[in-house]
């Protein structure tokens, strides 16, 4: 109890002086496992869309998928955790377990309390889920695990990565669809500027079994197509939805006195977040313009700071002309490059956002935009300076990341190098 | 012991010495209920101040297989409460009580919605386990009864996806208030309810809204939640006595009562709040969380990070222990919870936890999961603003283990100025807020 004891997870009550500075990347995506991996990948243009293998897709329309396709969690967890977790937690505590080896982080030598965790989730561990309610309908009560209590509900991967890294401060979970994987970053800034100094935020979603996959088809925005060619093509003339991916990215965020005491290599800061929510008024205009110009704003930035957009790319024709315009009132008509690393992974639920925010890092390091894929018929009206095909080197130093949630979730965070 | 001759809990802390927050304080102007025993504050806090207990053999769904079959169920009619039908057909149970409690907030607060800065304004919205009982009923329609691996969709309901991600509940209360700023459910399992309105507290207090639409809501009664409570033996079997049967801090105690229901609250800077001339119930002085990095159900009996969360939320509200006038246990009436909390409470607040009130309202209506906390964040409220302690129901024989004031069975009269209540849950989360009835400088 003499140990400092943090106000992390308490109303903030400091000047927000304090910066969010990236020290850790965990990469678990379709892309690869790691970051270096992934980052590797992605600036050869790899698409990693394919037809679902996780389940028979052949009774659903929806056939094609963004999977982690050699991701073994016993190679990284014990067998009793493999068995206690859902595939979307495995990955998680893999992707923790990477991030903090990544950040040189040494463990805590306090009592855990000026460490936090916060994750984003767009769903629970659905397939665990699955399993132990065709136990409960087709077996019988007896039959159902006893870690269905905690394997699948929204908090677990909080509750977990606690547990295995001795974090004693706040935990947080936000839900906000897609928008939650930017959200659940911008919430560990909160936590940092309330006096934690180390935060492992991030979100890595997977649901793919077909319990889940019925309700994805239901959402009405996914790619019919079955060549992974074209099955999702945003801002693309010919777009047609879509495709679900799994996967994500956790980072380790630490304050700023704490790398620089540290000397440790950062890769960046988050220097701005803000969200907003859109009007069901269909005459109002939707709120993705202003979360970025306030992010923008919030980082201490105009416009002009900024060097590259990684775009929600939420590839339907209204949302994609919707966000093209908001990027072209906010930076002129090819005004910035923009571009969606994506459209390589499919969407990734809450994990796309924070997997965005780790691609944009990578890229400011390697001072190199990585490409958007597939997009061919790009339409002039949307005035979209979209880097296809080919990265393109660039004198970054500020990036925005942009992600939707479906219902009118929008969020924007300004990822800037530390100096 | 953390806690000093003068009740100070012991820490440096060094975010007292700033004062930007000063002048962004977040008080409650308004509260809706949609809870056991009655629709509408009114009839919460009657049930809570005369002790009744509204757990009841469940009526939901055929429980005749389960280990317990009690709950404290909402008598809830959507047509009643006023929902369209196509909120009625859209919308799982746990989102209709949100929006019902939702206008019974804006409407006590005195806001009209047309009026407000859109672009201000939030939603902050806790739920432990989002639209499950729609999700399971969708289930068991497309997998045939758990025979069929493969779900069909063509027996399955059009907006499944609403259901599968909780959001949508935010989504709902943001519509219903007209909110265009950050707009989120909070998901921290059975502190839910507590951490949601902390989070829109964190909201005012930075300056992104003047005003958040926050609480929390649950309608967790379905087989397969019943069911992990079973496996884990963490319900109550008092079947034949379910009205009795949640008894915290009891020797008897056998187990917690699943509830269900929402409370939602409209939370304002002061400052905005007092301009526009609002009934201010009181404010939230101060709110931590903390994870015990032990076991996703279990509680290390020392109840340290509870401790700490307490500590740290008195701290911030700049109080004693001494200034503590009432706290709202957690009593979840299982045999760890009470000892645990019953020991974070003697180590948060030394010998003064023997002299402040303790009661727990899931004695009366359930454990109703992320929305437990909101519910009795409202209790507080009414017990602040009437002066009342509702008790613990069904405190018969103490555990020797448990030797605080529980206020058993009768509500006590008495002047609160502050209260406390605790939330402990699965994946190790352990909150504390603190509420004041009057606003201090």
């Amino acid at each position: 109890m003499t140990a400092e004891v943090a106000r992390a997870g308490s109303i903030a009550r400091t000047p927000p002086t304090t910066r969010a500075v990236v020290t850790g990347i965990g990469i678990l995506a379709p892309t690869g496992l790691g970051a270096e991996e992934h980052w590797a990948a992605t600036l050869r243009g790899e698409c990693a869309i394919r037809p679902l293998t996780r389940f028979d897709p052949s009774r659903y329309w929806a056939r094609l998928a963004g999977e982690v396709r050699v991701f073994d969690p016993s190679a990284y967890l014990s067998g009793k955790l493999v068995t206690q977790t859902d595939r979307m937690t495995q990955m998680t505590l893999a992707a923790t377990d990477w991030a903090f080896a990544d950040s040189g982080a040494p463990p805590d030598n306090g009592d855990g309390y000026s460490r936090t965790v916060v994750t984003g989730a767009t769903a629970g561990g659905y397939e665990f889920g699955q399993r132990e309610l065709e136990k409960l309908w087709h077996q019988g009560p007896d039959f159902v695990s006893t870690y269905q209590s905690f394997a699948w509900f929204y908090a677990v991967n909080t509750g977990q990565i606690s547990i295995r890294h001795g974090i004693r401060g706040s935990g947080a979970v936000v839900v906000s669809e897609q928008a939650g994987g930017l959200d659940a970053i911008g919430q560990a800034r909160r936590q940092l500027r309330s006096g934690a100094r180390l935060t492992v935020s991030g979100a890595i979603d997977s649901s793919l079994c077909p319990w889940a996959w019925v309700a994805h088809q239901a959402c009405g925005t996914l790619s019919t197509r079955t060549d992974p060619a074209t099955a999702y093509l945003p801002f693309d003339r010919e777009v047609n939805g879509h495709v679900v991916g799994e996967g994500g990215a956790m980072l380790i965020l630490e304050d700023d006195d704490s790398v620089r005491t540290r000397r440790t290599e950062a890769y960046g800061e988050i220097a701005g977040y803000a969200a907003t929510f859109d009007s069901r008024d269909p005459a109002r205009e939707p709120g993705l313009r202003r979360a970025a110009e306030l992010a923008i704003d919030d980082a201490g930035l105009g416009p002009a700071d900024i060097d590259v957009v990684f775009a929600d790319a939420a590839g339907t024709a209204t949302a994609d002309s919707a966000e093209a315009a908001a990027l072209a009132t906010i930076f002129g008509r090819h005004g910035i490059p923009v571009t969606a690393p994506k459209t390589m992974t499919g969407r990734l639920y809450a994990g796309g956002g924070s997997l965005d925010v780790a691609t944009a890092l990578l890229a400011i390091r390697d001072q190199v935009i990585p490409p958007t894929v597939n997009v061919r018929d790009l339409p002039q009206e949307y005035g979209l300076d979209l880097v296809r095909d080919e990265p393109r080197a660039a004198r970054l130093r500020a990036a925005l990341v942009l992600a939707r949630g479906r219902g009118g979730f929008n969020s924007a965070i300004v990822v800037t190098e530390f100096a | 012991m953390p806690v000093g001759k003068l009740g100070r809990y012991r820490s440096t802390d060094w975010s007292l010495m700033s004062t930007w927050t000063a002048s962004r304080r977040a008080v409650i102007t308004g509260i809706g209920s949609v809870a056991p025993g009655g629709i509408g504050t009114k009839a919460f806090w009657d049930l809570l101040a005369n002790g009744r207990t509204a757990t009841r053999n469940i009526t939901q769904f055929d429980a005749r297989q389960y280990r317990s079959r009690i709950a404290a169920e909402c008598d809830f009619d959507p047509v009643a409460e006023g929902l369209s039908p196509r909120e009625i057909r859209r919308l799982d149970r746990a989102a209709q009580f949100a929006l019902v409690a939702g206008k019974e907030a804006i409407e006590d607060a005195g806001i009209e919605v047309d009026a407000l800065d859109s672009h201000r304004t939030a939603v902050a919205l806790g739920s432990a386990v989002g639209c499950t009982t729609s999700l399971e009923r969708e289930y068991v329609i497309g997998s045939d009864l758990g025979r069929e691996w493969h779900v069909d969709p063509r027996y399955t309901i059009p907006h499944l996806y609403e259901h599968f991600a909780p959001s949508s509940m935010a989504a709902e209360l943001a519509s219903l208030i007209g909110a265009e700023g950050p707009v989120n459910v909070v998901s921290t399992g059975c502190t839910s309810g507590l951490d949601s309105v902390g989070h829109a507290a964190e909201l005012i207090a930075e300056g992104s809204a003047d005003l958040v639409l926050t609480g929390a809501t649950e309608a967790p009664l379905s087989p397969i939640t019943t069911v992990c409570f079973d496996v884990i033996r963490a319900s109550s079997r008092r079947n034949d006595d379910p009205e009795h049967s949640c008894r915290p801090f009891d020797k008897t105690r056998d187990g917690l009562v699943l509830g269900e229901g929402s409370a939602i609250l409209v939370l304002e800077d002061e400052a905005r709040a007092r301009a526009r001339g609002a009934h201010v119930y009181g404010e939230i002085a101060g709110y931590a969380s903390r994870c015990n990095a032990y076991h996703m159900t279990g509680l290390h009996p020392d109840g340290r990070e509870m401790a700490e969360a307490i500590g740290s939320a008195l701290n911030q509200a700049r109080m004693n222990a001494t200034e503590v006038d009432y706290i709202n246990a957690h009593g979840s009436g299982t045999k760890q919870n009470d000892r645990h909390e019953t020991a974070a409470f003697k180590r948060s607040l030394g010998e003064h936890a023997y002299r402040i009130p303790v009661s727990g309202f899931k004695s009366m209506v359930g454990h109703s999961l992320g929305a437990i906390g909101s519910l009795e964040i409202v209790g507080c409220l009414l017990a602040l603003e009437q002066g009342v302690i509702p008790p613990t129901a069904n405190l018969h024989e103490p555990d020797p283990e448990c030797d605080l004031d529980y206020v058993p069975l009768v509500a006590r009269e008495q002047r609160v100025a502050s209260a406390l209540t605790v939330g402990s849950g699965f994946g190790g989360f352990q909150t504390a807020m603190l509420l004041r009835r009057t606003v201090r400088p």
